[in-house]
C-alpha cells in the first residue's frame, strides 16, 4: 500500500494538515487534499505557470513541488487574495484592464504579480514582464496583464502595441 | 509507483542511492519525470533540511556554492555578481526559486546553462564522500556517477574576463538553442589561457580545447578571433531537437561566439 505522510503548513494564513501520498505534488494536494481549486493544472511540467503559488513569499510551481517539502512553510494561493468581499488590488486591476479572458492563467499570473509587488511596490514595465515571464497566457496577448499589474502598483499604464 | 526516502545527510542519501534512485534538488526535472510517469524515476531521496548545503561563501580568489543553492539565491548574493546573468538565464522566476546548482550539473540536453559557466570558471566539485573532482571530468560520466555533489568551487573572474551568452527562440525565456561561456584573461591585451564552453552543442556542456588553443595570444578583434570561429564547426557535433537541428546549431554557433568574443550581445 502507498505510504501516507502527514504534512502541516500554513495556507493563506490558516493552518492546514493533510496526509500526502508518496511523490504527490503540491498542486494535487492543494486541489484534491485541501480543496483549494484556485491553482490550476496546465502542463504538469513547469512550462505554463498556471499552478504558481507563493512558498515563503516566493513564486514556486506547485506542480513541480514535492508536497512534503512544504512542511512548516507558508503557502499562498489566489484563494487568499481577497479580504472577505473586498478583492485584492491586483484582482480589481485585472478586471478593470480586461486582463482575464478564459481566466485559466489568471491565478498563476496573480501570484507571480503579488510576489513582485510585495518586494517591489512600484516596478518598471520591464520588471513586470520579467516577473510573469514564466507564465503563459494564450488569450490576452499579455499587454492587458502587464497594464493591470502596473495599475495595481498605482502607476499609469502604457500600452506598447 | 515512486517512493520517497527522507534522510538527514548527503552521505546517507549517497548510501541509499542506487538504480532508479535520485536525489531531489529543486525537483524541476525530477518532479516533471514523476508527473509524466518516467520509468527511470522509481525512488526519490530527499534531504530533510537542505539549507546547510545551500550557502554561498568566499574562499580567496574562488567562490563556493552549495549544491542546493538555487539560481534565485545566486542572483541575490553580492559575492556572485558575475554569475547573475547566468542564473537569470535559467527559466522564469519560479523555476529560479527552485532550480539548484547541483541539479543543473545533471540536467540533460538542452539544459545546463549554469554548468556551462561553471566549466570555464575551473569548477571543482566536492563530492559526498569528501573527495574533489573537476567538473570537466564528471560531465562525461555523470549518468553513472553514484556519488552526489555537495558543493562547487569556482574561480572569481576579474573585470570583463568572464562572458556568457544564451540563444533562445522564445523571448524572454526559453530553453537554449545554445549557450556559450568564455573566460578570457589577457596579458598586454592578448588572450592568455582562454577557456570556452558550449551548452546544447553536445550531449553535455563541453569545453572545446581547439577553440581555446586558437585564441591563445590573439587580440580580441575580428582578425584575431577568426581561427577560433572556424574551429567551432569542426569540433562540435550538436544534437537535433525540437528547438533546432544540429546543422542549424553548427551554422549559428560561430556567429554567436564572435559576438561574445567581441563583446557584442553578452547578457
Ligand atoms: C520550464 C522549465 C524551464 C527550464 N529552463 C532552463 C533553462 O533555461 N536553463 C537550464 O539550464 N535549465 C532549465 N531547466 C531545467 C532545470 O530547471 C535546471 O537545469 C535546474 O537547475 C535543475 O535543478 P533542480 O534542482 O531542479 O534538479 P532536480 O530536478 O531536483 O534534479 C535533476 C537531476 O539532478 C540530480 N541532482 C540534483 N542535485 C544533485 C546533487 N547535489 N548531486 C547529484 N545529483 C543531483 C537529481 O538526482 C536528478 O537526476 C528548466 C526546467 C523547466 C521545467
Ligand atoms: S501546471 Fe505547473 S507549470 Fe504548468
Ligand atoms: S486569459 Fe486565457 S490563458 Fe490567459
Amino acid at each position: 500500500m502507498m505510504a501516507k505522510t502527514p504534512v502541516q503548513f500554513s495556507l493563506n494564513g490558516s493552518s492546514a494538515a493533510v496526509f500526502v501520498d508518496d511523490a504527490q505534488n503540491l498542486l494535487d494536494v492543494l486541489r484534491r487534499g485541501v480543496g483549494d481549486l484556485t491553482p490550476k493544472y496546465g502542463c504538469g511540467q513547469g512550462t505554463c505557470g498556471s499552478c504558481t503559488v507563493l512558498i515563503d513569499g516566493e513564486p514556486h510551481l506547485s506542480c513541480l513541488t514535492l508536497a512534503e517539502t512544504v512542511e512548516g512553510r507558508s503557502v499562498e494561493t489566489t484563494n487568499g487574495l481577497a479580504a472577505g468581499p473586498n478583492l485584492h488590488a491586483l484582482q480589481e486591476a485585472f478586471m478593470e484592464n480586461f486582463a482575464a479572458q478564459c481566466g485559466y492563467c489568471t491565478p498563476g499570473m496573480l501570484m507571480a504579480a503579488k510576489a513582485l509587488l510585495d518586494r517591489t511596490p512600484r516596478p518598471s514595465r520591464e520588471e513586470v514582464i520579467e516577473a510573469i515571464s514564466g507564465n503563459i497566457c494564450r488569450c490576452t496577448g499579455y499587454d492587458p496583464i502587464i497594464d493591470a499589474i502596473m495599475a495595481a502598483s498605482g502607476q499609469a499604464t502604457r500600452r506598447t502595441g | 509507483m515512486v517512493t520517497i526516502t527522507t534522510v538527514d545527510t548527503l552521505q546517507e542519501a549517497a548510501a541509499s542511492s542506487g538504480q532508479g534512485s535520485s536525489l531531489l534538488g529543486g525537483g524541476t526535472l525530477l518532479m516533471r519525470g514523476v508527473n509524466y510517469g518516467d520509468q527511470d524515476v522509481s525512488r526519490i531521496v530527499r534531504l530533510r533540511q537542505p539549507t546547510p548545503l545551500a550557502g554561498i561563501s568566499s574562499e580567496g580568489e574562488r567562490i563556493r556554492l552549495g549544491a542546493f543553492a538555487t539560481m534565485a539565491t545566486i542572483m541575490k548574493s553580492g559575492d556572485t555578481a558575475f554569475l547573475h546573468p547566468v542564473a537569470r538565464a535559467v527559466g522564469g522566476p519560479a523555476i529560479r526559486n527552485m532550480a539548484t546548482v547541483g541539479g543543473n550539473i545533471f540536467a540533460p540536453h538542452p539544459y545546463g546553462d549554469f554548468a556551462v559557466a561553471l566549466l570555464v570558471l575551473d569548477a571543482r566539485l566536492r563530492m559526498s564522500d569528501g573527495s574533489e573532482m573537476d567538473l570537466d571530468r564528471l560531465l562525461p560520466v555523470r549518468d553513472t556517477e553514484t556519488r552526489l555533489v555537495e558543493s562547487v568551487s569556482a574561480l572569481r573572474p576579474a573585470g570583463d574576463d568572464f562572458r556568457f551568452l544564451k540563444v533562445t527562440r522564445v523571448k524572454p525565456r526559453g530553453a537554449s538553442v545554445l549557450s556559450i561561456a568564455a573566460w578570457l584573461p589577457r596579458r598586454a591585451g592578448r588572450v592568455s589561457g582562454a577557456r570556452v564552453a558550449f551548452g546544447a552543442m553536445a550531449p553535455t556542456p563541453v569545453r572545446v580545447p581547439e577553440v581555446e588553443a586558437a585564441l591563445e595570444g590573439v587580440n580580441l578583434d575580428q582578425n584575431g578571433i577568426e581561427r577560433a570561429l572556424q574551429s567551432v564547426a569542426n569540433n562540435l557535433n550538436p544534437p537535433d531537437d525540437s528547438l533546432a537541428s544540429g546543422w542549424y546549431r553548427k551554422a549559428v554557433a560561430p556567429v554567436h561566439l564572435g559576438r561574445l568574443l567581441l563583446g557584442q550581445g553578452t547578457r
